[in-house]
């Protein structure tokens, strides 16, 4: 069987067989690109018509969160890379280690992502019937909302409503290309810490080694894809219109 | 196994690079630079996504074969943008929902 390591008859060597399995993991990722691609490029086109609401509604996110997120997925991406590094090292037990490390890192990432997700619920940031981006500015109580911070809010979406009277509905566009790209940033996040629970699985039985170590590299391909697309969507979505508040 | 083996090392160098481009993206972002900020904010991301791809993805100690697939999975992502980024950027005027040529029926004009 493959899982153990042993050649495929379509294959001269083993070499060839990892080099077959890495090159199908790319593929698998460049298709990816375009998966993102697409809402990259929706979301490029209206921050260009709309840039005024984009940037009230990206002023709205939380910086210290996002920040602390992308620290978060950073490290793990490391803690995956150093799995790695334990399996074609074969220290198997490291291998284990590391991938804990990683899922307990990706799960920490998953957590404040609701955190967030929760706060914007509470603050009548969901695209529908209730979304209202002025509503910490008039509820300033029930956001937490006091002092600078509240009067720069307010100031901000006056100004934006004289830039933009449409300034809800734009907004609301924004809100929802910021639940549809993290959303799926984090489905393939829950999906990677599926894969990561059968790595550890695995890698307790002590079957990824030197001569063996295919699933791990190309699950760590995959999961260092994911943070690739972070590294991307924290400044888009967090960061450009920091300046202007 | 001919494969190249990156050291812990470079791992961690690079998660301090990584790091480092983190801090000057959210430092960056508070500074005014006009319409060059999200020039700056993409460029650092480019940069961090290329030091993922070049040492953790290995993409650096790769095949050529294996390159080249990794070059074409962003060619195309490229062509997408820039193709109809391109179309969007020249159409004008952009027709407007509410728009209705004056010669329409006057069941349109409404």
């Amino acid at each position: 069987m493959h899982r153990t390591g042993e050649l495929y008859g379509q294959f001269q060597t083993l070499d060839q067989q990892k080099e077959s399995a890495t090159l199908g993991m790319w593929v698998f990722i460049a298709q990816e690109i375009l998966f993102f691609g697409g809402l990259f490029l929706a979301y490029t086109i209206n921050r260009h018509t709309y840039s005024t609401a984009f940037g009230v509604g990206g002023n709205m996110l939380s910086l210290p969160l996002g920040a602390a997120n992308t620290v978060v997925l950073i490290l793990s991406s490391l803690t995956m890379a150093m799995a790695v590094w334990s399996a074609t090292t074969s220290k198997k037990k490291l291998v284990s280690l590391f991938l804990v490390l990683t899922l307990a890192l990706g799960c920490v990432f998953l957590g404040v992502k609701v955190i967030e997700y929760k706060q914007k619920f509470d603050h009548h940031l969901i695209p529908g019937h209730g979304f209202d981006i002025a509503y910490c500015s008039k509820n300033p109580a029930a956001c937490g909302l006091t002092g600078k911070e509240l009067a720069t809010e307010v100031e901000e979406i006056e100004n934006g409503l004289k830039a933009d009277p449409d300034l809800n509905a734009h907004a609301q566009l924004y809100y929802s290309l910021y639940f549809a790209m993290t959303g799926l940033h984090a489905l393939h996040m829950i999906i990677g810490a599926g894969l990561l629970l059968w790595l550890i699985q695995q890698s307790m039985k002590g079957r990824f080694d030197a001569a063996y170590n295919t699933p791990v590299e190309n699950i760590g391909l995959y999961w260092h894809f994911v943070d690739i697309v972070w590294i991307y969507l924290f400044p888009l979505l967090y960061l450009i219109n920091r300046h202007l508040a | 196994m001919s494969e190249h083996i990156v050291s812990p090392k470079i791992y961690g160098l690079i998660f301090l690079a990584l790091m480092v481009g983190t801090a000057l993206t959210v430092w960056a972002a508070y500074q005014n630079f006009g319409p060059f900020n999200i020039v700056i904010a993409l460029g650092i991301a480019t940069i961090k996504a290329s030091l993922v791809i070049l040492f953790f993805m290995h993409g650096k100690y790769s095949s050529k074969r294996t390159k080249l697939v990794i070059v074409c999975g962003f060619f195309w992502l490229a062509i997408m943008l820039g193709l109809t980024l391109a179309d969007y950027s020249s159409r004008h005027p952009e027709p407007s929902r509410t728009q209705v040529l004056p010669s329409a029926p006057a069941a349109f004009r409404a």
